[in-house]
Formats: C-alpha cells, sequence, structure tokens
C-alpha cells in the first residue's frame, strides 16, 4: 500500500524553526534524539543492505560473499531463459497496466460525476485495494478456473457458446459398430443404401445422465419400400448385448438429426428421431444412398479457456491487477476534477463545445499533472509485483507468469539460493526504478 | 470520501419538471453501464466469500453461483473447521503482532523523525530530509537478501519482531515525508507560545504535534497496518507464518483444499475491509497527500 503513495510531491516549503530554547549544542543534541530511532531503522534495516546488496551482485552464489565474478550474474540475467522471460513479462506489465488503470481511472471519474451515488460506486470499486493482491490473486483463481462448471469466467464464455452454437445431443458417443466411420465430426454408415432399405446406428459410450429425455425401448426398422428407414439406439444394455443389434433393454435416442446424401454427397433429405430412435425419408428415387449423421449432434459442448494456463496467465494477471488499481487511479482523478476550476468547464460548454470536447480539450489537459502521477506511481507498483503472480499463477505456469520481483525471490529463496544472481536481480529492479528517483530529487531541488 | 463538486448550478432556460425528467431519462443509459460495473467489480470478492461458505464436496462439482439456486448448500463448517485449526490460530494472531507492531514502531519513528525536520533547527536538515524521502524508491527486495543471512547468523529469523522491524524501516520514508509535510503546516505561532513558555521540546511534541497531528497520524497508522496485515514477501522469505503464508503453503493443492483456502483468505481479508470502511476518510486522505497536491 505504500507503494501506492511514492509521489512527485516537493514537500511543503519549510518553515523556519522558531528561535531554539537551549545553545547550538542542546540544538543539535535534541534533533539528533528525535531522528535516532529513524535513522537507525533506516540505517541497518535499508541502507546497509542494500549497499551490501549492489556488492553482492558482484559475487558468486553462495557464502557472505562468494568468489568474485564480475558482471557474471548480470550476464545470467539476461541470458537465462526464464529471467529473460521475467524481464518479458515485466515489460509486458509496464506497457499495459499504467495506461488502462489510468484510463480507466479517469473514465470512471468523469462519468460519476453525472450520478447521485458516485459514493457507492467509487467504494465498490475502491474496495479491492484494500485486499491484500495476495487474497485478490485467490480471488481470481477460483474466478479463472478451467472447467466452466467451477469457474465464473468460463461459465459465462460456456453460456455464450451455447447460445451462439447449442452443443450436440451426444457430445461424448461413439459407434459400437466399424460399419460406422467418422466423417468430418460426424458419423456415416458405409453400407450402400437404396429404397426399401434399412440404416442402423448403433451408438456407445453414452452415460445414463447423459441420455435426451424421452427415449424409450428402441424400435427395429421395418423396411418400407420407397423409403430408406433406420434407427439411432445407444447399443448397449447391462449384461453386454450383442452389437449392432437392436435388443430389449436397449434405448433409442431421440432428437437426432440424420442425413441423407446421395451417390454426388448431396444431402437429399435429413429425419430426426423420435422417443425409440426412428427415422424415416420416404419417397426416395431409386439410387444409391448414404445415410449419416451430423457434426452438430456431436459438438462438445464449450470446455473453457485455460486461463491459468501457460499463454494466457500473463494476462489472466493483467486483468486482476487492473481490477484492483483501477479504484486507486479513479479516486486520485476524481479528486483532481473536484479541485478543477469548474468555470472553465462551464465557460467551454456555453462556447458551445460539446462534452466529448469539454473532455478532450479542456478536462483531460488540466488534469494532466495528476494523470501523470498515476502513471507514474502504477509503473512503479508494476515493476514491484510479486505477491498475485506467486497467489495466481499455479505452480505449474509460474515459469511462464515470471517477472522481475518473482524471479529475484525464485532465484534467491526457492530452491537454489543463488544470492549473486538473485542480488543482481535486485539491483536490475532497483535501477529500474531510479528514473523517478531522480525525478523527486529534480522537484525538490526546484521548490526547497 | 471526496467531495462532490456540484457547486456550480447555471440556471437552464426551462428547468420545470418535465426538463428534469428528460434529463434523468438520458442518463439512464449511463446509469444502467455504471451499476453492471459496480457488480462486475463486486463478483469476485463475492465469489470468494460464497465458496468459503460451500462444503468441499459440493465446491468441486459445482460453481458456487449454484448456491442461489440451493441455499441450502451454505454452511459454515469451513469456517469452524478452521477455526479449531490451532494452524490458523497462531498465524491470525502472527498476522496481529506484526501489524500492530509495525504500525505503533513506524508512528512513533516517523512523528519524532517528522518533528525533527519540521521544527528544529541543524545542519544538512533538508538535505537529510531529501535523502530520506529518496530511499521511498528503494525496493524491498534490495534489503531481503542480506538481512535473510544476518538473520540466520544471529538466530534471529523466523521471529515476529525480525519481521516488524524490516517492514518499519521500509515504512519510514513514507511516514516522515507524510508527517513532516504536515507538521510543517501547523500554526508557527503555537510552537513559538509553547517555547518561550519554556516547554521542552519532548514536552511540545507530545503535547502539542501529536495531538494536532492526530489526522496525518491516522492516514499513516491505517496504511501501515493494511500494508504490513497483506504482506507475503517478508514473512515468506523470514519464516514467520502469519495468514497470508499459511495460505500460501496450501496453494499447491489448489482444488483438494479450496475449503480452507477460501474461507482463510476471506477471513484474512475481513479486518482490512473493516479497517478500510471504519477509517476510509483518511485512507483516501493518505492516498491523496501522497499523490496529488
Amino acid at each position: 500500500m505504500t507503494d501506492a503513495s511514492i509521489t512527485v510531491e516537493p514537500p511543503a516549503r519549510a518553515v523556519p524553526p522558531g528561535p531554539a530554547s537551549g545553545g547550538a549544542l542542546s540544538r543539535y543534541r535534541t534533533g539528533a534524539l528525535f531522528l535516532l530511532p529513524a535513522f537507525v531503522l533506516l540505517g541497518v534495516w535499508l541502507l546497509y543492505p542494500t549497499i551490501y546488496t549492489i556488492i553482492r551482485s558482484f559475487f558468486g552464489p553462495s557464502g557472505y560473499l562468494g568468489g568474485w565474478v564480475g558482471i557474471d550474474n548480470y550476464r545470467t540475467l539476461f541470458t537465462t531463459s526464464t529471467l529473460v522471460t521475467a524481464i518479458k513479462n515485466s515489460a509486458i506489465w509496464v506497457a499495459v497496466v499504467p495506461a488502462f488503470v489510468t484510463a480507466i481511472g479517469l473514465i470512471f471519474a468523469v462519468l460519476i460525476e453525472r450520478i447521485r451515488w458516485s459514493v457507492a460506486f467509487k467504494t465498490v470499486v475502491f474496495l479491492p485495494m484494500a485486499i491484500s493482491a495476495f487474497a485478490t490473486g485467490v480471488t481470481w483463481r477460483i474466478m479463472y478456473q478451467q472447467d466452466p462448471s467451477q469457474g465464473a469466467i468460463n461459465a459465462l464464455g460456456r453460456t455464450v457458446s451455447d447460445a451462439v452454437t447449442a452443443p450436440g445431443v451426444l457430445p461424448s458417443a461413439i459407434p459400437s459398430t466399424s460399419l460406422l466411420q467418422p466423417d468430418g465430426g460426424g458419423l456415416v454408415l458405409k453400407t450402400p443404401l437404396h429404397p426399401g432399405g434399412v440404416a442402423l446406428f448403433g451408438l456407445t459410450a453414452i452415460a445414463p445422465a447423459d441420455m435426451p429425455t424421452g427415449s424409450k425401448q428402441a424400435l427395429k426398422p421395418v423396411s418400407k419400400p420407397g423409403a430408406i428407414v433406420g434407427t439411432v439406439w445407444r447399443d448397449f444394455k447391462p449384461g453386454g448385448g450383442k452389437l449392432g443389434v437392436v435388443e430389449q433393454g436397449e434405448l433409442g435416442i431421440p432428437g437426432v438429426t440424420v442425413q441423407l446424401h446421395d451417390s454426388s454427397g448431396k444431402v437429399v433429405q435429413s429425419a430426426k428421431t423420435d422417443g425409440a430412435g426412428t427415422f424415416d425419408f420416404t419417397g426416395v428415387p431409386a439410387g444409391t444412398y448414404q445415410a449419416g449423421i451430423g457434426s452438430q449432434t456431436f459438438a462438445k459442448p464449450f470446455g473453457g479457456y485455460s486461463w491459468l494456463g501457460p499463454k494466457l496467465i500473463t494476462p489472466s494477471l493483467l486483468i486482476a491487477y487492473i481490477w484492483i488499481w483501477a479504484g486507486f487511479s479513479m479516486v486520485v482523478v476524481a479528486a483532481g476534477l473536484a479541485a478543477m476550476p469548474r468555470d472553465v468547464l462551464e465557460a467551454a460548454r456555453t462556447d458551445g463545445a460539446s462534452e466529448w470536447q469539454v473532455f478532450r480539450r479542456v478536462t483531460v489537459p488540466l488534469l494532466a499533472p495528476v494523470l501523470s502521477v498515476v502513471f507514474i506511481t502504477m509503473i512503479i507498483n508494476v515493476l514491484k509485483v510479486f505477491d498475485i503472480v506467486i497467489a495466481l499463477a499455479p505452480e505449474s505456469t509460474q515459469a511462464n507468469a515470471n517477472v522481475i520481483a518473482l524471479a529475484m525471490w525464485r532465484t534467491a529463496f526457492s530452491g537454489t539460493f543463488d544470492f549473486g544472481t538473485g542480488s543482481a536481480i535486485a539491483v536490475f529492479l532497483f535501477l529500474l526504478v531510479i528514473p523517478v528517483l531522480a525525478l523527486n530529487i529534480r522537484r525538490f531541488r526546484r521548490e526547497v | 470520501m471526496v467531495a462532490h463538486a456540484e457547486t456550480v448550478v447555471v440556471p437552464r432556460p426551462h428547468d420545470n419538471l418535465a426538463a428534469r425528467i428528460l434529463r434523468a431519462l438520458a442518463k439512464t443509459p449511463l446509469q444502467i453501464l455504471l451499476v453492471v460495473i459496480g457488480l462486475l467489480w463486486l463478483v469476485p470478492t463475492i465469489g470468494l466469500f460464497v465458496t468459503s461458505i460451500v462444503p468441499q464436496s459440493a465446491i468441486t462439482t459445482a460453481g458456487w453461483w449454484k448456491i442461489f439456486a440451493h441455499p441450502s448448500l451454505a454452511t459454515f463448517s469451513n469456517y469452524s473447521a478452521l477455526f479449531h485449526n490451532a494452524g490458523l490460530t497462531g498465524a491470525l494472531k502472527t498476522t496481529a503482532y506484526i501489524a500492530v507492531g509495525n504500525t505503533l514502531l513506524v508512528v512513533v519513528a516517523g512523528a519524532l523523525a517528522g518533528y525533527a525536520f519540521a521544527w528544529l533547527e541543524f545542519p544538512g536538515r533538508d538535505w537529510l530530509f531529501i535523502g530520506v524521502v529518496a530511499l521511498l524508491v528503494v525496493p524491498l527486495q534490495m534489503a531481503l537478501i542480506p538481512m535473510f543471512r544476518f538473520y540466520n547468523e544471529l538466530r534471529f529469523g523466523g521471529t515476529v519482531l525480525s519481521v516488524i522491524l524490516f517492514h518499519a524501516a521500509f515504512g519510514l520514508p513514507f511516514a516522515i515525508f507524510l508527517l513532516r509535510n504536515f507538521f510543517v503546516g501547523i500554526p508557527k505561532d503555537i510552537l513559538e507560545s509553547a517555547r518561550i513558555d519554556g516547554a521542552s521540546e519532548m514536552r511540545i511534541f507530545l503535547r502539542l504535534i501529536l495531538p494536532l497531528g492526530l489526522p496525518a497520524i491516522a492516514s499513516l497508522a491505517i496504511f501501515q497496518f493494511l500494508w504490513t496485515w497483506n504482506d507475503l514477501i517478508v514473512s515468506l522469505t523470514f519464516g514467520t507464518t502469519p495468514i497470508t503464508v499459511f495460505i500460501f503453503d496450501q496453494l499447491r493443492e489448489f482444488s483438494s483444499s479450496i475449503d480452507v483456502i477460501a474461507p482463510a483468505s476471506f477471513i484474512s481479508l475481513v479486518i482490512p475491509l473493516a479497517v478500510f470502511f471504519a477509517f476510509q476518510r483518511y485512507f483516501v486522505q493518505g492516498l491523496l497527500a501522497g499523490s496529488v497536491k
């Protein structure tokens, strides 16, 4: 949370202290006493380790210092594939997150100016800021579960996908005899058919729970002149039964669309099965035909995206992280908006500027300093990101999700205990955030 | 939270009831959009909570949202099991010790130094102050390896105090920065007259500065408390087990331990949320103090 507050604001102008009660020596002593606790803490726990880490980064993996290795640790940093992945990922984080967080915060801040319940909205969006990045990782890991019956995001995906293309009646069925052959996702009966013929589609591997409702005892098709009739049924009964034969105790499969192809492969008729699994094509002219079941019957339901898998893990992390920080950005920008001279906006509106023009030409330029503060703060936060990655990414994809701060920890404290390379990664991270330090000091010197 | 600036009311030519209703209607799409966004922002946290009150057997077969169709599934057995788990109660205690201890230490050391930088005169004061603020930028990763070694040699690792001291050092630059800037704004006359009356600096600090600086101190305390309550990396490195590390240890078996992970995560965020709601004003003030003028 402290990270949120790294700032480019100069301190208030120092007010000269009043005349001190004692002599010069006593004044210094008082000052030293007040500073002592803070300086001991900063010296031992911050300054000394920082210097040690910089030196340590030029030495070998173990021991108080280890052997001198020069810049080998830094070379390792840029040549080991997991570390290069970490640097690349951190670059993606820096490229994506600050821009999105700033933009979303700006949009929210401007929009909530027009509603009466802006406080409620701000509270809701700001809420994740109070939650630890670690707990957020756990929370989103639940959201991202791949199985659509468990992960909310994939459940939403399934709802949408089912609405667009309905899953098949028999996603898991397979043919019971080799007379039925797979054909472009569907099945086709290899036996040529003529009018008066009979087509049998025996299917297995259908769990009782997956049987379409309304199925009854399967009926053996009865051949009719000038027609091709057939049955689609679950070719299985307790104890086995004979494959390819409709028997007592086997169920017909209703709702399956069967297609009749002529010799050129064109679909000439299609029919749906009834509760007993029977279907018929009537008025079939003489010729040779083939019957088949279309692929849509076997279409698998939406299986869910692998949000936590190696490909999507970084985007998944970015979304969760933006979810946390959008509230921060919104609150800071809203404060900037509240402090903005309203008459400027009103003047622009009176002059006939559209809302978009006011936003684009007045609001955004006036907010530029605030927006840049949010942006810079987010760059630093993103470079140091750690907890959410370790919580959200499963161990199997942590190498794909690696970022600089996590790489540092994994190198130094997880398994290898390579303090030399670990120190080099820490220094690298430090170097990345130093430009902001320079900016800070420049501003101070201008003001003090 | 932040003052809402609806101050400028430009009189409109036909500001009657009909016009107002029309304007409200024109805003309806925006209202709906914002309601949807607000809900989206709430869903993950609700999901975590619901997951935490569903027995493990149910959560592996159906998503947490099914509970809205079968409210009878809800049970607090996960929670009661957890509160009988010595690991969790111990972790909660450790978390509380670390968070409270660090907050006290940072507030005391930060306020003393902030006062010195604001109101005492000594050579190099402003440069020292800039130096302290510059330390804000040091990532704590810079200190993990040396302190890990240092603690191990002193057999100090794994103690609550080792983590408190580490956190305090990294909390201090911001604390000193925030408090110094607030103390500087305290009217000079009050301090002058106290000094003329012969009050010692310590007395001025205790009797004047601390009470007057309370708003800034409150912001700082909340930040420090939340920061350390939510910390993972420091405790993980130095071998203490607050609640975050307790959950971290379960993550390897995410699905089968979800009946521990989800309620423990929810417990871990109840306290920060309570602090946030109770002291929202100070929280946002602290945030703004660090970011905008």
